[in-house]
């Protein structure tokens, strides 16, 4: 399904939207052009070549102490519109800290920041393409777009796929979180059945005893064939 | 060949696209390492590409991620290795860099060759991220005065008047390439849907 499509079927957001300021100067206004799926490099196999280490995917080992907040496990599969697992895939996840602030130069909300937290974390999908990583549950906390604007608590996640079509720059949220029905961001998404594929479940078969509560998130990119690289070989 | 498997189910929604936001510095922003695209080993012409963003003001956007992917010089794309372990190939084609204050940034690669098979003018993809894009922006640069231009299939679906935003210029140094991605406003650059 192209972006056009999606769009008009309200499962991808559209790139103006008011309600979210910021795209109201950084939206095309033009149509954009559409590429007929015959070109080939489109589909040329990609993957971003960043090396993983062996703390990427746990952030609460990443200092010597460990960070503030309530652990959790987020876990799940990379698949494509027609199921198949996406293996070997890279997945990158950033996130705010348990009081809601980045360990970023421009984040000036006033709370503080935590010494053994980065917010920063990367996986490779495994041949089934699952990912498992181990935060702290980011905290909500307030931006400018509107008077007494939060972000609900989420997670942000960016993936490659097997193509540059499958590129994906998205969000998860959490179950329940009255922010959502506010935020213009998850708002964006028309689509219900679109929404809450943004939404991780809370799930006991990933939560560990006395250690961390488990959510799942499967994340599905564009496409109907995962693999073309190794169709071909 | 035997017949594509026909899935047995209505296929899955996609994931929606949801904005990079301003802070992906501490996560996918974080390394500079990969503004090399192509280190002193790989076989080309060495280039800079030079790309500025500019909102619907024309001002400067200082919080974009931009993405690029090309071919090596003979027109190659490089392939994953076929095994996650497997070492990355000396040229993987992939840069990443954060705007700069100005709104820029500056890769050092080689000048892509234009697949054979493709019939069409060399190119650079890039996919620009930032704060105010619900969906991430997908662009080609292509090479002023690049004799295939004519010929290059993708330009050929862009109306001619629009082109010129698809492409870089040559600097005065003779080695930087700049391309310049203007949000908004007249001279709006082509953005594509794959």
């Amino acid at each position: 399904m192209s972006d056009r499509q999606a769009l008009e079927a309200g499962s991808q957001p559209p790139l103006l939207y008011p309600p979210y300021k910021s795209t109201v100067k950084r939206a095309p206004t033009r149509p954009l052009i559409l590429i007929p799926e015959r070109f080939a490099s489109l589909a040329t196999p990609v993957y971003g070549y960043l090396p993983i280490g062996d703390t990427d995917n746990d952030l609460t080992r990443q200092h010597d102490g460990e960070p503030q907040g309530e652990r959790i496990i987020v876990s799940g599969r990379v698949l494509d519109e027609d199921g198949r697992a996406v293996p070997h895939t890279l997945v990158e996840m950033w996130q705010c800290n348990a009081a809601g602030r980045y360990r970023h130069a421009k984040d000036n909300h006033p709370a503080p920041i935590d010494p053994n937290f980065s917010g920063a974390g990367r996986a490779i999908t495994d041949g089934e393409g699952r990912y498992r990583f181990v935060t702290i549950k980011p905290g909500a906390y307030p931006w400018g777009n509107h008077d007494n604007a939060w972000r609900p608590a989420h997670l942000h996640f960016s993936l490659f796929g097997h193509s540059i079509a499958t590129r994906l720059v998205t969000q998860m949220y959490f179950p329940s979180d009255p922010l959502c029905a506010y935020d213009p961001m998850f708002q964006s998404v028309r689509d219900p059945r679109a929404q809450q594929r943004l939404v991780s479940r809370f799930d006991l078969s990933l939560t560990e005893p006395n250690w961390a509560l488990g959510y799942r998130f499967d994340i599905v990119l564009r496409g109907r064939d995962s693999t073309p690289f190794e169709a071909r070989v | 060949m035997s017949e594509p498997q026909k899935p047995p189910h209505e296929p899955l929604i996609a994931s929606a696209s949801q904005t990079v936001g301003p802070f992906f510095h501490v996560g996918p922003g974080a390394s500079d390492r990969c503004g090399v695209v192509a280190g002193p080993g790989v076989p080309g012409e060495r280039i800079r590409l030079r790309i500025r963003v500019l909102d619907g003001d024309g001002a400067p956007v200082d919080d974009a991620m931009v993405e690029l992917r090309q071919a090596d010089a003979a027109g190659a794309y490089a392939l994953p290795p076929a095994r996650p372990d497997d070492p990355p190939p000396t040229f993987a084609g992939f840069g990443r860099l954060s705007t700069s204050k100005d709104g820029d940034c500056c890769f050092e690669t080689i000048r892509p060759g234009a697949a054979a098979e493709a019939a069409g003018a060399a190119h650079v993809t890039v996919c620009l991220f930032m704060r105010g894009l619900l969906r991430h922006l997908y662009t080609r640069l292509y090479f002023e005065n690049d004799p295939a231009l004519d010929r290059d299939a993708i330009l050929s679906l862009v109306p001619a008047e629009r082109r010129p935003t698809l492409l870089a210029r040559r600097a005065g140094d003779g080695i930087t390439w700049d391309f310049v991605v203007r949000l908004q406003g007249p001279d709006e650059t082509v953005f594509f849907d794959l």
